[in-house]
């Protein structure tokens, strides 16, 4: 998932005691693990944080084309170019899944595209982050889409029926989106001097921003109680901070490339890595929207919908002048 | 057919998908609309997997043991031999789509032709691309149709790309000796017969999308013999290859 910070009711859970027969109902339900389906009945507070993350997530998918289609033109080979396109045109059919999910909550896809052009909705903070070198779209592979798996593999469970099923057709597509990253970074790895240079700079520049895809530690937060006992969020930050460590640092002791944490460590007793938390001030930085690149990918979104408005309005003025055509003829 | 004359008609159409699959490939990401992006880049696709085909023979022709990527990476703007109108710049979506109609009619038309080449290896890959390309001619004429006859607006922008490109859409039918030797060899069809059927189709297509075919009927040449390509490949090119030329005899 792409979403962080989604803010839940900010109320904190209800005892069954302060829920109304509704919403003690509705609770039962998510407890027997059924799926809510669009026209059933649910919280506002449910409805409302569900549009605010799968919102979040498939603007992520959107903006998120814009750092790899950075390097399409620049792809070195015709197979590199053919996988980075096929795989931004999932990021893009990611994209529409979503806001189809969101619709069957009762918001519109242009309310949210709006939402986002104007700064009040956000995306993954990830994508804030430049692309400088081909090995980037290695580490974005490995690392981001990583990431995301991590906390989309969960939410295939989640409570929403039309989130739940959106999620296990992106997590099929995501899993090869990694590989294609990892198999970018093994080439490299085993590349050249320059190119194994390009790797490690790639994963020194993305590590950090691949941890702080989490979202900060929200072990006190009443957003994420909320949003855990809805089941649409399955586990904490942390919790799946964790396992993106354990999974990726080994990837990358494989690729001969060193994690950028000096005090990174094996933990024999918790069987986990110990390593060092992301700069959250620069997480808060990049979320305001002091990230390197957020005024520039907040621009082009902007522009690709502003230029693209005589296109829209061209397409509706014909499909209704063909209709009253039709029916004019008959 | 002579050898290089086959290496060249062949590097003509990878030359042609991998040129506009380039540009098509620059949307990715600032489409009108989310629908658009995913139908930009699943074109962009397609002409890149069909380049990887046609270049692909065409290495094996030439018998010099140079790849397709060889051939798409490492030649410079004198030995690309796509014709003008697939390296035009993007202008505007209209512009876009326009010289994507102007070609996706042409290619459609060759590509079903080809299908019945004396060159086995010619009709396999045209049998394949044919299939793709047909999809890419119904959404570029339903969107040239929907756009001319749209808004005052989007009629006014069709109209001027299409003012702008029709200058390069006489190349494409136009035969010269290889073309001619292709056809003589049943290797390739009879373009002026294409032709024939190209302006026919052309001239309903614009009628339905109420835009008018400029007068002048000249024609700009030069990309497909390589003799004078515009000033665009060159930096097409720049992109294209940078990794490549930056860092000879790297794998990927």
């Amino acid at each position: 998932m792409y979403a962080q910070m989604v803010k839940s009711t900010g109320d904190g859970v209800k005892s069954r005691d302060e829920m109304s027969d509704e919403e003690r109902a509705f609770q039962d339900r998510i407890d027997a693990d059924e799926k809510i389906e669009p026209k059933d009945w649910m919280p506002e507070g449910y409805r409302k944080t569900l549009i605010r993350q799968i919102g979040q997530h498939a603007h992520s998918e959107i903006v998120g084309q814009l750092p790899e289609g950075n390097w399409i033109t620049r792809a070195p080979t015709l197979e590199r170019k053919a996988i980075l396109l096929a795989k931004v045109q999932d990021e893009a059919g990611h994209g529409l899944y979503l806001y189809c999910a969101a619709e069957t909550l009762g918001v519109s896809r242009d309310e949210l595209t709006e939402d986002l052009l104007s700064g009040r909705m956000k995306y993954s903070s990830i994508f804030n982050y430049p692309t400088l070198t081909w090995a980037d779209m290695g580490a974005v592979g490995w690392l981001v889409d990583g990431a995301a798996i991590m906390n989309q593999v969960p939410l295939q469970r989640t409570s929403y029926g039309p989130y739940s099923r959106a999620m296990i057709r992106i997590c099929k597509e995501e899993s090869f989106h990694q590989r294609q990253g990892y198999d970018i970074m093994l080439k490299l790895a085993n590349g050249t001097g320059d190119q194994k240079r390009m790797a490690q700079d790639a994963l020194n520049r993305f590590w950090y921003p691949s941890l702080m895809m989490f979202g900060p530690s929200d072990k006190d937060s009443v957003h994420s109680a909320q949003s855990m006992a809805w089941k649409i969020k399955i586990n904490t930050n942390d919790e799946l901070r964790q396992k993106f460590v354990d999974q990726t640092v080994p990837q990358a002791e494989f690729l001969g490339l060193t994690v950028p944490d000096p005090d990174l460590k094996w933990n024999e007793e918790t069987a986990h890595y110990e390593f060092t938390e992301p700069d959250w001030s620069e997480f808060f930085d990049v979320i305001k929207g002091n990230g390197p690149c957020n005024a520039e990918r907040l621009a082009a979104r902007n522009k690709a919908w502003d230029e693209g408005a005589w296109v829209r309005d061209g397409l509706l003025a014909h499909a209704e002048k063909k209709a009253a055509r039709r029916v004019a003829a008959e | 057919m002579e050898k290089d004359q086959l290496f060249q008609y062949l590097l003509r159409f990878g030359d042609n998908t991998l040129v506009l699959g380039h540009r098509v490939s620059e949307w990715c990401g600032h489409a009108p609309v989310l629908e658009e992006d995913i139908a930009l880049a699943n074109t962009a696709l397609d002409l890149i997997g069909q380049t990887q085909m046609w270049l692909g023979l065409a290495g094996e022709v030439e018998g010099k043991g140079r790849s397709a990527d060889d051939l798409a990476m490492l030649r410079d703007a004198w030995d690309f031999r796509n014709v003008l109108l697939v390296e035009q710049p993007n202008g505007d979506f209209g512009q876009t789509l326009m010289r994507q109609f102007l070609f996706d009619l042409w290619h459609d038309l060759v590509l079903t032709e080809l299908q019945n080449s004396a060159e086995p290896r010619i009709a396999e890959i045209a049998e394949k691309a044919s299939k793709e390309v047909r999809y890419h001619l119904e959404r570029s004429r339903d969107t040239v149709i929907g756009l001319g006859d749209g808004t005052a607006e989007s009629h006014a922008r069709m109209q001027a790309a299409l003012d702008l490109l029709y200058p390069f859409v006489g190349e494409m039918s136009a035969p010269d000796e290889i073309d001619l030797a292709a056809h003589e060899a049943g290797i390739g069809p009879d373009l002026a017969e294409i032709d024939q059927r190209y302006r026919a189709a052309l001239s309903d297509l614009m009628g339905e999308a109420t835009l008018t075919l400029p007068a002048d009927s000249f024609a700009h040449k030069g990309g497909k013999s390589g003799a004078r390509h515009s000033e665009h490949l060159g930096h097409i090119l720049t992109q294209m290859q940078w990794l490549q030329r930056a860092y000879p005899g790297a794998v990927w």
